[in-house]
C-alpha cells in the first residue's frame, strides 16, 4: 500500500512542489536572497552622504566649524521645521548645540548636545552616528585637557578596565546564533512537507471517490491508516531533510559571498557539527510523525480538500507560535516546557546545534513527543473506523 | 452464497432525524445466479449493498457472504467479493496495470499468480491497448472496464453490483451486462442493483424490489408478473410500490 501512496504522491505536481520543490528553493531564496537584499540595502544606505541640519552654535566657532569639517555630512540651512523635514525623511538627523557652549566647555562646565533623530530608521541613525562620534571624542578631549590642568593622571578617567573574552569555540557561538532559527524554519518545513499529501489521501480521496475503492480491499482498515500515515511522514521527513541541505548550501554559500571573502572582518564560522544535525533530525522524527498523523486525523474528518485546508490553517498558526520559543531571547529548556509539544523540539533543538546535549531532557522530548504521536495515530485509526467521518456528507 | 437476515441500518440526522436507509431485509442469493435489487433512487439499495460489502456495519440483523459473517469477519468477506459501484473510482495518476496490480496485492496475491491474471484479465475485456495508460486519461468504458479488472483480479466467487451502467453509453453498458452474465455462467454468486427495469429484465434470476428500505416482494421475474398479474416490469414494479 505504501508504495502505491508513494507511487501516486510522486506523480502528482503538487506533492512534488511541497515536498521537494518548496524546501530546496525556499531556503537558498530566504537566506541568499533575503541576505543579500539587506546587506545590498544597509550598505546603499552606508553609502549615502546624509543631510544633517545643525540648530544653533553661531556664538560656537571652534565647534561649529570642527563639525563641519566632517566630511561623511552634508549639512544643510538651520530651520524651525526640522521636525517634520526629519520625518518627512528629507533631513536625516538634527543636531543643536546649546547657546555658549563653546565658553562653557573652556570654563569647565556641562553642557546638553541634543541630536534628533527619526527613530528605527536606519539611515537617520547613520546621519545622526558621525554627530553622536564627534561629540563623545569632544567629551574624551575636553575632559583629558581638564584633568591636565589640573595636574591629574589620565587613570583617574578609568578606574576600571573591562575587558570581555569569548570561551566559546566559534563552532559553537555560530551554533548558538543559527541555531535559534534553524529549529524554527525546520518545525515550519515538516509540516509544510505533510500537509498537502495528508490531505490529498484523505479528504481527496473522498473527492475523488477512491476511499470507497480501497475500502473494498480486504485490508484491515488499521492498515490502510498505517501506510497513509507512513507515506505523509515520508514526505515530512524528505521536506526537512532537503531543507537541511539546502539550509546547508545556502550557509556554505554565504561564507564564500559574505563580506569576510571580500577581505574584510573575518565572518563568524556559520557552520553547524554534522553530528549536530543528525541528533536534530533524529529529534524530529516523531514530531513528523505528530504532525503527520495529525494532519491525516483531520484530513479524514473532512468533506473536501477545502474543509481540510480551513481546518489546517489554525493548526499551523498554532504551530507557528510555539515553534518561535527558540527564536525568543532567554527561553530556555525545562522539565515543564520539555512536555508540550512543538515548543520543546525547538527549544532541544536550538540546544542540540549549539553543541550542548541535556540528554535527560532529550530523552524526556523524544519520549514525550513519541507518546503524542502515537495518541495522534490512534485518533486517525479511530475516525477512520467511524462510519460517520467517513461518509460524512 | 449471499443470505442477508433481517437487515437493517439507522442513520442519525441532525435535521431530518432517525433515517431507516435499510429496514429489515432478508433475501437469499445463490451461486451460479444474479439476483437484482430493483428500486427507485434512495430505496436502500446501495446502503444493503454497502452493508454486504462491510463498507458500513448494520445497526442490526446481519448477513453472511460464502459463510462469513459481516460483522464478525469482514476481512475475509471482502476477500471473497468483488465491490463494483458508482462510487468506486480509480485512482487517475495510475495506469490501468497498476491500479489491478494494486489491488491484486492487497489480496495478497503472489507475484506469478498476478502477472498470470493480469494477462488473462486484460486480453477478455481487451483492456491490452490501453494497459500502460494513466486512468485519468481513459474514457467512461475504457475506465469502467479497469474497475471490473479490479474486482476481478483476485477471482472472487461474489460479485456486487451498485448501478454498474449507471452513466454508461449503450456499447460500454452492453459490455457490463454481457460481464455480469459471464459471471454467472462462471457460478459465480451475483448480486446486482438497479433501477433500470429493462437491464433487471434481461439479467436477473430472482429479484427484490426493495422500497423505502423495505423489500416489498422477491422472486422470479415469472413469480412477480404472476403476483400482480401485469406483464411489464414497470407495471409489476409500480404495482407493487404504490400497493404500499
Amino acid at each position: 500500500m505504501y508504495r502505491k501512496e508513494l507511487l501516486d504522491s510522486l506523480r502528482d505536481r503538487r506533492t512534488i512542489i511541497s515536498m521537494i520543490v518548496v524546501p530546496m528553493l525556499a531556503m537558498p531564496v530566504l537566506m541568499l536572497g533575503m541576505g543579500s537584499l539587506a546587506i545590498r540595502l544597509v550598505t546603499r544606505a552606508q553609502q549615502e552622504i546624509p543631510r544633517v541640519m545643525v540648530l544653533g552654535g553661531e556664538d560656537s566657532p571652534k565647534t561649529l566649524s570642527a563639525l563641519r569639517a566632517l566630511k561623511t555630512i552634508e549639512f544643510v540651512p538651520a530651520s524651525r521645521d526640522y521636525t517634520n523635514l526629519i520625518s518627512e525623511k528629507r533631513v536625516r538627523a538634527a543636531v543643536e548645540i546649546p547657546g555658549g557652549f563653546d565658553a562653557a566647555l573652556h570654563n569647565g562646565e556641562k553642557r546638553t548636545v541634543q541630536i534628533y533623530v527619526y527613530e528605527g530608521e536606519i539611515k537617520s541613525s547613520f546621519g545622526a552616528q558621525p554627530v553622536e562620534q564627534f561629540f563623545r571624542q569632544l567629551s574624551d578631549t575636553t575632559l583629558s585637557e581638564r584633568l591636565a590642568a589640573h595636574n591629574f593622571p589620565q587613570r583617574l578617567l578609568k578606574p576600571i578596565e573591562i575587558r570581555k573574552t569569548n570561551v566559546v569555540p566559534p563552532r559553537k557561538v555560530s551554533g548558538n546564533l543559527i541555531g535559534s532559527i534553524i529549529p524554527y524554519l525546520l518545525i515550519l518545513m515538516c509540516m509544510t512537507g505533510a500537509i498537502y499529501p495528508a490531505v490529498d489521501l484523505t479528504a481527496g480521496e473522498k473527492e475523488r471517490g477512491t476511499m470507497e475503492t480501497l475500502l473494498c480491499s480486504p485490508v484491515a482498515r488499521t492498515h490502510l491508516v498505517y501506510g497513509k500515515c507512513l507515506m505523509v511522514l515520508t514526505a515530512a521527513l524528505v521536506t526537512t531533510l532537503l531543507s537541511l541541505s539546502s539550509m546547508g548550501a545556502s550557509f556554505a554559500l554565504i561564507k564564500h559571498l559574505g563580506p569576510g571573502a571580500a577581505g574584510g572582518r573575518p565572518p563568524l564560522a556559520l557552520t553547524i557539527d554534522l553530528s549536530s544535525l543528525a541528533v536534530a533530525f533524529a529529534m524530529m522524527l516523531p514530531m513528523a510523525l505528530f504532525f503527520s498523523a495529525t494532519m491525516l486525523a483531520i484530513g479524514l474528518f473532512s468533506r473536501t480538500t477545502k474543509e481540510a485546508h480551513s481546518y489546517l490553517q489554525p493548526l499551523l498558526i498554532a504551530t507557528i507560535m510555539p515553534a518561535v520559543a527558540s527564536l525568543l531571547p532567554g527561553v530556555e529548556l525545562n522539565s515543564r516546557l520539555a512536555l508540550i509539544p512543538v515548543v520543546n523540539i525547538s527549544l532541544v533543538t536550538k540546544e542540540i546545534l549549539s553543541g550542548t546535549y541535556h540528554w535527560n531532557y532529550i530523552a524526556l522530548i523524544f519520549g514525550s513527543t513519541c507518546v503524542y504521536a502515537g495518541v495522534a495515530l490512534a485518533a486517525a485509526v479511530a475516525l477512520f473506523k467511524r462510519e460517520s467521518v467517513l461518509f460524512r456528507t | 452464497m449471499i443470505e442477508a437476515r433481517q437487515l437493517t441500518k439507522v442513520f442519525r440526522d441532525r435535521k431530518r432525524g432517525e433515517i431507516r436507509a435499510v429496514d429489515g431485509v432478508s433475501f437469499r442469493c445463490q451461486p451460479g445466479q444474479v439476483f437484482g435489487l430493483l428500486g427507485v433512487n434512495g430505496a436502500g439499495k446501495t446502503t444493503c449493498l454497502r452493508i454486504i460489502g462491510t463498507i458500513l456495519q448494520p445497526s442490526s440483523g446481519t448477513a453472511s457472504v460464502g459463510g462469513f459473517d459481516v460483522v464478525e469477519q469482514p476481512e475475509k468477506v471482502r476477500a471473497n467479493i468483488g465491490f463494483l459501484s458508482i462510487s468506486t473510482a480509480l485512482y487517475g495518476r495510475l495506469t490501468a496495470q497498476e491500479t489491478v496490480e494494486y489491488f491484486g496485492r492487497l489480496h495478497g496475491l503472489t507475484e506469478s499468480i498476478l502477472r498470470e491474471r493480469l494477462d488473462s484479465i486484460f486480453t477478455t475485456l481487451d483492456m491490452n491497448e490501453f494497459r500502460h495508460r494513466r486512468c485519468d486519461q481513459l474514457s467512461s468504458g475504457m475506465k469502467q472496464k479497469v474497475s471490473i479488472a479490479r474486482t476481478l483480479v483476485h477471482d472472487p466467487p461474489v460479485m456486487i453490483f451498485d448501478e454498474p451502467t449507471h452513466g454508461l453509453d449503450v456499447l460500454t453498458a452492453r459490455t457490463v451486462v454481457g460481464f455480469i452474465r459471464d459471471c454467472r455462467e462462471r457460478g459465480k454468486t451475483v448480486i446486482f442493483s438497479t433501477h433500470v427495469m429493462r437491464e433487471a429484465e434481461k439479467l436477473c434470476d430472482a429479484i427484490a424490489i426493495i422500497h423505502n428500505g423495505r423489500i416489498m416482494a422477491e422472486g422470479t421475474l415469472a413469480a412477480l408478473r404472476e403476483q400482480t398479474g401485469v406483464q411489464d416490469l414497470d407495471d409489476v414494479f409500480v404495482k407493487l410500490v404504490e400497493g404500499t
